[in-house]
């Protein structure tokens, strides 16, 4: 039933389907694949033990004890930095590309930003024997140089992306020029929860698997969080983290990039900052100018430096379901150091950003409340952006009063 | 319907060819835009599609993305690209093309009003297929716009007539599957989509993306109503050092296609 699973595609006025013709077939190909894919019990064993036996899911509930003391909350982590390829995209792109291997398409293309996304896909399309592009800002292909290595000795094109703010946001639409013209062979893996129907959608369906291990592991140590916080720039380990959580009465808290600061005008806060506007195929919050041409976004996490966001976290917020908050560039840092000196965890800076609104969000909750937060990834393709933004040599000399 | 429709539809009625011509508003500034669709007009085209510059055009490649970028640099506005078309509403229909966005911040009614008020008389929304044309449709019928709606080499026949249906205009037909640029060669799909469509409407199948060349735009001519080109014009708009060598280039390139547009087959 395509209605119950995927929907129409519609968040409140949120999301739709704004893409050129040429692409509509394409759209409504994907929808009707995936919803025969996931009644098809076959399809749905080989997905679920790809993720066992490739991805290792399930990942841990890790209690959080020594940042549990520090913050007077009890705090658990859903670890979807122990994936392969380390982060939570890899849960996405192997559904995925197992369903472009059944819709008999040779090839896929991908857009990223921080690299995860092109990482975990080039990862499956390896895995897959699919032949695979990703597009990259340029700007981003600098500030995560490690992750475009990785793709290119996983087999995959990487294609710097010259235009506009040579981040996500013109990589995503390079992504869109590119699967306009090879559509009939290509299938597009969109990395997050953004995008045209049917990919907010299937992309939390595909990230589901997160809440529905986190919702059982709670109830194994006897508890249902009260809180549930997540980073967002897209938003897919968030709505994968809240979906099983939404109605049952938990809180559920989104943090955004705020950058240099709400009031530099230099963030990645779409919900908190944006208006409703249209974007790589959806109505959704977005940053524009008083024209509504689309502004830059800015953050020190490349992954979150998107102007959008997913058109189901836009109608959370409208309605109150979920709650979003933004944390700065220098408290993501210190949210990152958090974790690694309590719980010996480096998370990603997205992740980071989750940690540093726990930790501001902590003094304000009761001493008995349970979090669980989703770790989205592991940070060590941001070490090179903490080195430098901490003053850290990582030349191994060490700064002078470390001796 | 509007005056794009009246123009084109009695163009077809006369079995003559239609020649649709694609500006980038605003480039290389507003008053040689004005200028630009004088001399277009003046050198054989029907209709001018008047592009409005929008950060994120993924409909369009290298050229057209250049254009816009060059005139967003510049500062141009929506606000702007309109009023360089009041000065010659009366010399040929002008419609606007643009992505939804633009025409979403400032409102479905208030953008379709503000444009027919400037003189123009259509509009091109490459990123509101069917399923989310009805706000637009609605405001632009309310406003006595046209809306040019496309259809692709993917579009399946049975949503060709459903499109057809509700363009007014003329019906687009994209021509190859991909983004706005010149090609070398005619794409197959051009000609396969346009005598599709053309058994599927009697309205005026136009031939656009892909069709970059006079020879191009008389072999599309065979089959389709007519053809529309953009980036072969706005390349020699980039590409001119003067806002006079660019008005010369333009206008001696759209004669050369309406020349071979006209010719006996």
């Amino acid at each position: 039933m395509t209605h119950e699973l995927l929907g129409d595609g519609r968040y409140a006025d949120f999301g739709g389907m704004y893409v050129p013709e040429t692409l509509v077939p394409a759209l409504r190909e994907v929808e009707d694949a995936f919803t025969r894919a996931w009644q098809d019990a076959a399809f749905r064993e080989c997905l679920d033990g790809l993720l066992r036996d490739y991805v290792g899911r399930p990942t841990a509930v890790t209690e959080a004890k020594n940042l549990s003391d520090r913050l007077g909350v009890r705090v658990l982590l859903k670890r979807e930095d122990l994936n392969h390829t380390g982060s939570h995209k890899i849960n996405n792109t192997i559904g995925q590309a197992l369903l472009c291997e059944r819709m008999g398409k040779e090839r896929v293309i991908a857009e990223t930003g921080a690299g995860q996304h092109g990482v975990a896909t080039a990862t499956a399309a390896a895995l897959f024997g699919l032949d695979c592009t990703v597009f990259m800002g340029e700007e981003d292909v600098a500030r995560q140089a490690l992750n475009v290595v990785r793709m290119r000795l996983l087999g995959a094109e990487v294609v710097p992306v010259t235009s506009g703010s040579r981040t996500l946001k013109d990589a995503t639409n390079e992504a869109l020029r590119d699967w306009v013209a090879t559509v009939e062979s290509t299938h597009y893996i969109i990395g997050s929860v953004v995008g045209p129907h049917p990919y907010p959608a299937m992309v939390r369906e595909l990230q589901r698997v997160i809440s529905v291990e986190a919702r059982a592991q709670c109830e194994a140590l006897g508890c249902l969080p009260d809180v549930v916080i997540a980073c967002v720039g897209g938003g897919s380990n968030a709505i994968g983290v809240f979906a099983e959580f939404l109605g049952t009465g938990a809180r559920l808290v989104g943090c955004e990039a705020g950058g240099l600061g709400l009031e530099s005008g230099r963030h990645g806060a779409s919900i908190s900052r944006g208006v409703p506007g249209i974007l790589h195929g959806a109505r959704t919050m977005l940053l524009q100018d008083e024209n509504g041409q689309v502004l830059e976004a800015h953050s020190i996490s490349a992954g979150l430096d998107y102007p959008g966001v997913g058109p189901q976290h836009a109608a959370l917020a409208r309605s109150g379901a979920a709650e979003y908050v933004t944390v700065t560039d220098s408290e993501a840092i210190d949210g990152f150091r958090l974790l690694a000196e309590t719980e010996g965890i480096i998370p990603a800076l997205e992740t980071a950003h989750a940690v540093a609104a726990l930790a501001a969000l902590a003094p304000t909750l009761d001493p008995g409340t349970t979090v669980l937060l989703c770790v989205s990834g592991r940070g060590d393709k941001d070490v090179d952006t903490l080195a430098r933004a901490l003053g850290l040599d990582t030349a191994g000399s060490g700064s002078p009063e470390d001796y | 319907m509007g005056r794009l429709h009246e123009v084109l539809g009695a163009r077809k009625a006369a079995g003559e060819k239609s020649l649709v011509v694609y500006l980038t508003g605003g480039l290389p500034d507003v008053p040689t835009t004005t200028r630009l669709i004088e001399a277009v007009a003046a050198a054989g085209a029907d209709a001018v599609e008047l592009g409005i510059p929008f950060s994120d055009p993924i409909m369009d490649g290298p050229v057209i993305q250049a254009a816009s970028q060059r005139a967003l640099d510049a500062g141009v506005t929506p606000a702007g690209v309109l009023q360089a078309v009041m000065p010659v509403s009366d010399v040929l229909p002008v419609g606007f093309m643009t992505y939804a966005n633009l025409v979403h911040h400032a409102g479905w009614e208030r953008f379709a009003h503000e444009a027919a008020a400037a003189g123009l008389c259509a509009a091109i929304v490459p990123d509101l297929p069917l399923e989310e044309a009805t706000p637009w449709l609605d405001a632009a019928r309310t406003a006595g716009l046209d809306t040019v709606l496309l259809v692709a080499p993917t579009t399946p026949p049975e949503r060709i007539r459903r499109i057809a249906a509700e363009t007014s205009g003329f019906l687009y037909a994209v021509g190859v599957l991909g983004v706005t640029g010149v090609r070398e060669q005619l794409a197959r799909t051009a000609v396969e989509l346009a005598a599709r469509a053309c058994e599927l409407t009697e309205v005026p199948v136009l031939v656009g993306v892909g069709v970059g060349t006079p020879e191009q735009a008389a072999e599309v001519c065979r089959v389709a109503d007519g053809v529309v080109i953009g980036s072969a014009v706005v390349r020699r708009v980039l590409d001119a050092e003067t806002p006079d060598a660019a008005v010369e280039s333009v206008a001696g390139f759209v004669r050369a296609v309406r020349a071979a547009m006209d010719e006996p087959a």
